[in-house]
């Protein structure tokens, strides 16, 4: 069985290593400030314990206020897993830092949420519309698109 | 003199037999060579997310069907599995074994589909596809047996199946499952060890380990690249746990690896299926659970071992009648992710048989 971590203590170890980076925690996920979530998901990937080497699932959602982009990481070798996300804003120009260069899982995935969500993901080598035609308005998945 | 060459591209698909659908590669060649390929996908995209977003969590199970629908029945149980983990509801015992039973089938007739294909894709033109028809056509008689469909089943629902098995399907089940074993003989006499199989296969389109876990690759193609990841086993769902199986792995992640993987796969499924068909016990095939919905406020990412790999469904509800979020974890679209590197360095004609060892469905990439 996939043992889901602790978002509480993952949240601990982070802030340890990157103090001010955690915004909020509760069980099931961690939730990262914009600005530290490449750092943050690098330290995850790469420290030995927690080993998160398989990035399986990558979403945002419009929670109208902000937009929250989902990270679900497993670790193949530990049979672990944790959910990491990130808050943007700015609802005009929704950024986060893209993880591509880490996962490179996170390709098209980041695409199809800039295509149908919208958000910009900064340093991803090819963000353009995956789905949808290139001279399409707007961004269908947020709420306000009707 | 030196003679000036410039690289060619080329567009394979949209209306190309070899794509599956209607993908579109944009090819860069040197000579018949693959430097670079491009993915232009969205030609069957109909905003499934969009519409699931504005339903009831029980009208989007027909919508699941249309996701990959080669294998819509594995589509529907991810898509209940992920609801009751949100709703927190119980299935009757007897509903999670025939989940179980056509989950199984259902991966059966996938790799039918997609080894018949890929040798189609091989060149060796229709007859292998037939023998594997054959035996997928006998499926979909039972498929049309329980729910009356032979491609979108809509059969499972939310707290179990729509409805019980009929008297003869146990029977012809049986038939099928004691069969099967000698027919996976025969393609394996016909093809396993066919010369022009192994030339054009062996070594061709390798997938290195690493770069299959930094992908995401899932199912038979990430196992075909030794990595011994199946979420059946890794992270069990329903009742997964109870049935004895193995899990094939590759070596290298070739062509010849991921054909490999899934025939080993089919006999699996068959070893599940016997003892499925063994223990079912009697019983409700449905829990009863109200028309609308309303799981409390939450999110939940559902996933499962469907027959191409990962399928993960990623559910908020905000304790209203529809989803306020609904996001599909395609696993086709994510594998394709590594094709650019699998298929560099190779000729036109292999990148079709890397594409065909993939096993694309654009219903699934497009949404």
């Amino acid at each position: 069985m996939t043992k889901a971590l602790n978002g509480e203590e993952v949240a601990k170890k982070i802030a340890k290593k990157f103090p001010g980076s955690i915004a909020a925690a509760d069980k099931a996920a961690v939730v990262v400030t914009s600005k530290s979530l490449y750092q943050v998901a690098e330290f995850l990937k790469n420290t030995r314990t927690l080993d998160f080497d398989y990035l399986t699932n990558l979403t945002a959602v419009d929670y109208t206020d902000y937009f929250e982009v989902v990270y679900h990481l497993i670790s193949l070798r530990h049979n672990h897993s944790v959910v990491l996300k990130a808050r943007c804003y700015d609802r005009d120009k929704p950024a986060v830092p893209s993880v591509v260069s880490l996962w490179r899982a996170a390709d098209f995935q980041e695409r199809e949420a800039y295509d149908l969500m919208g958000i910009i993901f900064e340093g991803h080598p090819n963000l353009k519309r995956l789905l949808l035609w290139e001279g399409f308005v707007g961004h269908p998945l947020r709420r306000d698109y009707l | 003199m030196a003679i000036r060459t410039e690289p060619f591209i080329l567009n394979m698909g949209p209306q190309h037999p070899s794509t599956h659908g209607v993908l579109r590669l944009r090819v860069t060649l040197d000579g018949e060579v693959v430097t670079d390929v491009e993915l232009v996908m969205g030609y069957l995209h109909r905003g499934i997310e969009k519409l699931g977003e504005n339903r009831t969590y029980a009208q989007i199970i027909p919508l699941t069907d249309r996701l990959d629908y080669v294998a819509s029945m594995t589509n529907n149980f991810a898509y209940v599995l992920a609801v009751e983990k949100l709703a927190g509801i119980e299935v009757p015992e007897r509903a999670e074994y025939l989940r179980i039973i056509m989950a199984e089938m259902m991966r059966i007739a996938n790799h039918l589909m997609a080894v018949g294909f890929f040798l189609n894709d091989l060149g060796a033109m229709m007859t292998p596809v037939l023998y594997m028809w054959r035996e997928r056509e006998k499926l979909l008689d039972l498929f049309e047996m329980v729910c009356g469909q032979r491609l979108t089943y809509n059969y499972m629902r939310i707290g179990g199946v729509s409805h019980d098995i009929p008297e003869e399907f146990l029977p012809a089940l049986k038939r099928f499952v004691a069969e099967m074993p000698g027919f996976i003989d025969e393609y394996d006499r016909l093809l396993s060890q066919n010369e022009v199989l192994l030339a054009r296969t062996k070594g061709v389109g390798i997938l290195p380990k690493d770069t299959a876990i930094n992908t995401a690759a899932s199912g038979p193609v990430l196992r075909a690249s030794d990595v011994k990841w199946d979420i059946r086993r890794a992270d069990p769902y329903s009742i997964y746990d109870r049935f004895d199986f193995e899990i094939p792995v590759g070596t290298v992640g070739d062509c010849y690896d991921r054909y490999w993987v899934r025939m080993q796969e089919m006999r699996q499924s068959v070893r599940i299926l016997e003892q499925a068909i063994a223990q079912l016990p009697e019983g409700e095939a449905c829990a009863k659970v109200p028309q609308l919905l309303r799981p409390p406020v939450g999110e939940v990412y559902g996933h499962i071992e469907a027959p191409k790999g990962e399928l993960g469904f990623h559910l908020v509800s905000d304790n209203s009648i529809a989803p306020y979020r609904f996001h599909i974890r395609a696993p086709t679209l994510i594998n394709m992710t590594a094709l650019k590197d699998m298929a560099i360095g190779w000729k036109v004609a292999d990148l079709i048989i890397i594409l065909g060892s993939i096993d694309v469905c654009l219903g699934e990439i497009d949404r």
